[in-house]
C-alpha cells in the first residue's frame, strides 16, 4: 500500500510552488481578470520553459515524459494560485485528445508546439445549454469540412486549435480544426471568472482532419472526458485548499467580541466540514490520477467521477463560505475571496457539472452491478 | 502510487489466511462482520468468544500487534490491519473484548507496572478476561473530565462510590478500566486518578440499558462502596486524565471502517427493486444523483483510509484522519439509510425488513447510525479536535479552568 505521490513528485511539487509564489501572486490572476486579457502570458511562457505543458508528452514528441501523476501535481499546484493559464483546455484537452489518438504525423505536427507553448488548443463539445452528452451534438462533417455552433469553449478566443466534437454521417467524431481560417467565427462570452475566457465558436464549412479512427468516437470522447475530469479535479483541490488556507488565517487575525473569530463554535465546525471536503475530494482526485497513469480505462470509469463530484462539492463549498466568512470585506472587489468564488463556479460548470458526473457514476456502476 | 502489498506484506497475508481457512468458515453474504454486535449479547456468545479468542491465542494469532512478551508477536500495525481484513472474510463471533484489546491493553502497557502487566495482559490476550471501560457518567459524557465518581483513600485500598453509564460489555466483563474523581479541591483534570476494577466485587451492580434499537448492548454501572486495593492503581494519583487520553486516542483509531461503501452498495441494489411511480428508484435521474453523492463521500472515506494506511505502513503515526472518517461516515450512514426508508413512501414509517426483500434491514441501520454519531466522540467534539488540532484555531474557551472541580458551577 502506497497512496501517495513519489519523492519524485513530491519534489516536483516543491519546484513548481516555489515558482508559483514567486510568479504567480492572487495579483496575477486579479490582473487578468480586470484587463480583459484572461490570461497572463509571462505564466504561461514560463510555464513551458519549465517542461509543465509537456509534462506527459514523450520525449520523442519534444516533452518531459513525467507522466500524469506529475501533470496531477502541476494542476493541483495552477489550482491553488488561480492560475490566468489555458492549461485545462490546451493541456489537459488538446494534448490529452493528441496523445490519445493522433496519429503519428498529427503528434509531429502539434506536440512539440504544444510543449513548448507555442501554440495553445482546446476542447469543443457542448452546444446546447444545459446538455452535456453526445446527443446533444448537431455540429457535422461532410467531405473534410465542419459547419456548426460549439458554444462555450474555454480559451476559445485564444487557441490555435481546437478538438471538436462532430458528427460524420450520424456517427460521432473528433476532428481538428485551426481556428485562425475565415471559415471560423470566435465571439468572446462574458465569463463568469474573466480571468478563465470562454467562447463561441462558429463553423461556416472549415477545414478539419480527422482524429483517430474507428466506428465511433464515443468511447475515445469519454475516456477524455474523464481523464480531463481527474486533471481539473486536481485544480479544484488546490483552491480549495488555498481557499481554506487563507479563510483560516483570516479568521484567526480577525477579531469580534474581544475573540478572533476562528475561536467561536459557528466558525470552527464549519472549517472542519470544509477541511473534510478537501480531505474528502484530495483522495478522490488521488485516487483518479492514480487510475489515469496506470492507463486503467475499468477503474478511471469510476475514479473520474469521484474525483470531479468531491472536487466540485469541496471547491464550491469552501469559496462559498470563505466570502461568508469574510464577512463584509468579502464581498468587496478588493479582497480576493471573489476569485475563488468565480474559479470555483466556473470549474464546476466546466467539462460538464456534477450533478452530470452524478448521473455518469451511477450509469456506470448500475451497470458494472447488473 | 500502488495499492497492491508488498512482498512482506502478501507473504503475512497468505499465511494468515490460510491458518484462517484451516480453523473457520468463510463469510457468506449477509453474515454480520466482526465488529457488528448483536442487539443482546448471550452466554453462549460470550463462551463463543472466548473460545475464539483461545484458539487465535493458541496459534499466536491474537493481539498480533502487542510484544512478544504479552503474547503477541510484535505485528507492525499495517499487518495488524492485513489480519483485520483477513479475519473479516471468515465467520467469526461477534469481538466482545474490542474495548479491553484495543483501549485498555495500550493504557495497561503504557502506565502499568510490570506486575500489573503480567497479571492482566496475557489473561486478556487469551480470552480468559474481559474488560470494559467505565468512564462516561451521567453528567459527564463529551466533558469527560467532569465525572463524579469519587476514590476516596482508606489506608491500602480505595473507596469507590458512583455511577458509570454507556458502559459497553460490563455485563460480562471481568476488569473494568475505571476513571474516578480522588480529590474535588483541584482543577478538574488535575483530581482524577485510574484504577482498575474487578467487576466481580461486592458493590459493583450492572444494570442493562435498552438503547433506541431496543438492544442491549450497553450498562450503567452502579459503584456503591467498592473497594479496589491500590495495586489495582493504575499510573499515579492525580495522573488519571494523561492515562485516559491513551485509551481515547486508542478508541477512535478502533472505530475506522470502510466508510459506508458497503451500505452504499446495498443501496444501489435496493434502489433497482423498488418502484417509485411505475419504475425502478434507479431510473429516476434526481435519485441517481443522490445515490452517485454517498458512493463519492463513502469512496472517500474509504480512500482517505488508504491515506492512513500508508502512513501506517512508513511506520508514521496517522494524524486526526480518524476523526474525518468518523464524522463523515457517521453522517452518511444515517443518510444513506434515511433516504431508503423514503424510498418506499409510507412504508418508510414500518420497522423491520419485511416490506423489503432486499435483506437489508435499513429501519435497523437507520436506528444505528445516530448511536453512530454519538459513540467514541459526538460530531461536536470531532470537529473541534480537527479544528484545534488541524486548522490550528483558538481552543474552546474554559469556564472550568483553574478553579476547584468543587467549585464548578454544575447543573
Amino acid at each position: 500500500m502506497n497512496f501517495d505521490f513519489s519523492d519524485d513528485q513530491k519534489l516536483l511539487r516543491q519546484a513548481v510552488r516555489r515558482y508559483l509564489e514567486a510568479h504567480a501572486p492572487l495579483s496575477l490572476c486579479r490582473e487578468a481578470l480586470e484587463s480583459g486579457q484572461g490570461v497572463s502570458r509571462a505564466l504561461w511562457e514560463g510555464a513551458a520553459e519549465l517542461g509543465w505543458l509537456g509534462a506527459a508528452i514523450p520525449e520523442a514528441y519534444g516533452g518531459g515524459g513525467f507522466g500524469r501523476l506529475a501533470l496531477a501535481v502541476i494542476a493541483e499546484e495552477l489550482g491553488r494560485c488561480l492560475a490566468p493559464v489555458p492549461f485545462s483546455s490546451s493541456v489537459c484537452l488538446a494534448t490529452e485528445a493528441l496523445l490519445l489518438a493522433g496519429s503519428g504525423a498529427q503528434k509531429e505536427r502539434y506536440l512539440p508546439g504544444l510543449a513548448q507553448g507555442r501554440c495553445t488548443g482546446t476542447f469543443a463539445f457542448a452546444e446546447t445549454p444545459g446538455q452535456s452528452g453526445l446527443d446533444s451534438v448537431r455540429a457535422r462533417v461532410e467531405d473534410g469540412r465542419l459547419t456548426g455552433r460549439k458554444r462555450l469553449v474555454l480559451d476559445g478566443g485564444l487557441a490555435d486549435f481546437a478538438v471538436v466534437v462532430a458528427l460524420d454521417s450520424g456517427r460521432p467524431v473528433l476532428v481538428l480544426a485551426d481556428l485562425s481560417g475565415p471559415a471560423v467565427q470566435r465571439r468572446p462570452l462574458a465569463s463568469f471568472d474573466p480571468s478563465r475566457p470562454q467562447a463561441e465558436l462558429r463553423f461556416l464549412e472549415a477545414p478539419v482532419e480527422g482524429l483517430g479512427g474507428g466506428d465511433s468516437a464515443a468511447p475515445l470522447i469519454e475516456r477524455l472526458l474523464d481523464g480531463a475530469a481527474v486533471l481539473m479535479a486536481m485544480e479544484q483541490l488546490g483552491g480549495a485548499a488555498r481557499a481554506l488556507e487563507i479563510t483560516r488565517d483570516f479568521a484567526v487575525q480577525r477579531h469580534a467580541f474581544g475573540r478572533p473569530i476562528g475561536g467561536f463554535q459557528a466558525i470552527k465546525h464549519r472549517l472542519a466540514d470544509r477541511w473534510c471536503d478537501v480531505e474528502l475530494a484530495r483522495s478522490n482526485a488521488w485516487y483518479g490520477a492514480w487510475a489515469l497513469a496506470q492507463g486503467s480505462v475499468d477503474e478511471l470509469r469510476e475514479a473520474a467521477c469521484l474525483a470531479r463530484i468531491a472536487g466540485c462539492d469541496a471547491f464550491t463549498g469552501m469559496s462559498e463560505d470563505m466570502v461568508e466568512i469574510h464577512g463584509g470585506i468579502g464581498f468587496t472587489w478588493e479582497a480576493d475571496c471573489h476569485l475563488f468564488y468565480r474559479r470555483a463556479r466556473l470549474l464546476s460548470a466546466a467539462l460538464g457539472n456534477a450533478a452530470f458526473w452524478k448521473r455518469r457514476l451511477a450509469d456506470r456502476m448500475a451497470r458494472d452491478a447488473a | 502510487m500502488d495499492f497492491d502489498d508488498t512482498r512482506n506484506q502478501a507473504a503475512f497475508r497468505r499465511s494468515a489466511r490460510s491458518w484462517l481457512e484451516a480453523h473457520a468458515e468463510p463469510r457468506a453474504p449477509g453474515d454480520p462482520g466482526p465488529g457488528n454486535m448483536p442487539e443482546s449479547v448471550d452466554a453462549a456468545d460470550v463462551a463463543a468468544a472466548k473460545a475464539w479468542q483461545q484458539k487465535k491465542a493458541g496459534a499466536g494469532w491474537a493481539c498480533i500487534g502487542w510484544p512478544v512478551e504479552y503474547g503477541g508477536r510484535g505485528a507492525t500495525p499495517i499487518e495488524e490491519v492485513i489480519w483485520a481484513e483477513e479475519e473479516a472474510r471468515f465467520r467469526t463471533p461477534p469481538d466482545l473484548m474490542i474495548d479491553g484489546h484495543r483501549t485498555c491493553a495500550p493504557t495497561v502497557m503504557a502506565h502499568g507496572s510490570s506486575e500489573q502487566k503480567q497479571r492482566w495482559l496475557p489473561a486478556m490476550l487469551s480470552g480468559g478476561e474481559i474488560w470494559c471501560q467505565l468512564y462516561s457518567e451521567p453528567s459527564a459524557g463529551s466533558d469527560l473530565a467532569g465525572l463524579r465518581t469519587a476514590a476516596v483513600r482508606d489506608g491500602d485500598t480505595w473507596v469507590v462510590n458512583g455511577q458509570k453509564v454507556w458502559t459497553s460489555h460490563a455485563q460480562y466483563s471481568d476488569w473494568g478500566l475505571l476513571l474516578a474523581r480522588h480529590d474535588p479541591g483541584v482543577p478538574k483534570h488535575a483530581g482524577l486518578t485510574c484504577f482498575v476494577v474487578d467487576m466481580h466485587a461486592p458493590g459493583v451492580d450492572v444494570r442493562p440499558l435498552r438503547q433506541i434499537t431496543g438492544g442491549h448492548g450497553f450498562n450503567e454501572v452502579f459503584l456503591d462502596n467498592v473497594r479496589v486495593p491500590d495495586d489495582c492503581r493504575l499510573g499515579g494519583v492525580g495522573e488519571g486524565w494523561r492515562v485516559a487520553i491513551t485509551s481515547l486516542m486508542n478508541e477512535r483509531s478502533a472505530s475506522l471502517g470502510d466508510g459506508g461503501v458497503d451500505q452504499v452498495r446495498d443501496l444501489l441494489r435496493f434502489m433497482k427493486t423498488v418502484a417509485l411511480e411505475n419504475r425502478p428508484a434507479i431510473e429516476d435521474p434526481a435519485l441517481r444523483e443522490r445515490w452517485a453523492d454517498f458512493h463519492a463521500r463513502a469512496r472517500g472515506v474509504e480512500l482517505t483510509g488508504k491515506r492512513t494506511l500508508t502512513a501506517l505502513s512508513r511506520g508514521e503515526t496517522p494524524g486526526p484522519e480518524m476523526s474525518l472518517m468518523k464524522l463523515v461516515s457517521g453522517r452518511l450512514l444515517q443518510e444513506v439509510a434515511h433516504f431508503a426508508m423514503d424510498l418506499t413512501g409510507a412504508s418508510g414509517g414500518l420497522a423491520g425488513d419485511a416490506l423489503t426483500s432486499s435483506g437489508v434491514d435499513w429501519a435497523a441501520q437507520y436506528l444505528g447510525a445516530a448511536g453512530l454519531r454519538i459513540a467514541g466522540g459526538t460530531d461536536e467534539v470531532l470537529r473541534n479536535i480537527i479544528a484545534e488540532r488541524v486548522l490550528d484555531l483558538p481552543r474552546e474557551v474554559r469556564a472550568d479552568k483553574d478553579i476547584a472541580f468543587k467549585d464548578i458551577p454544575a447543573g
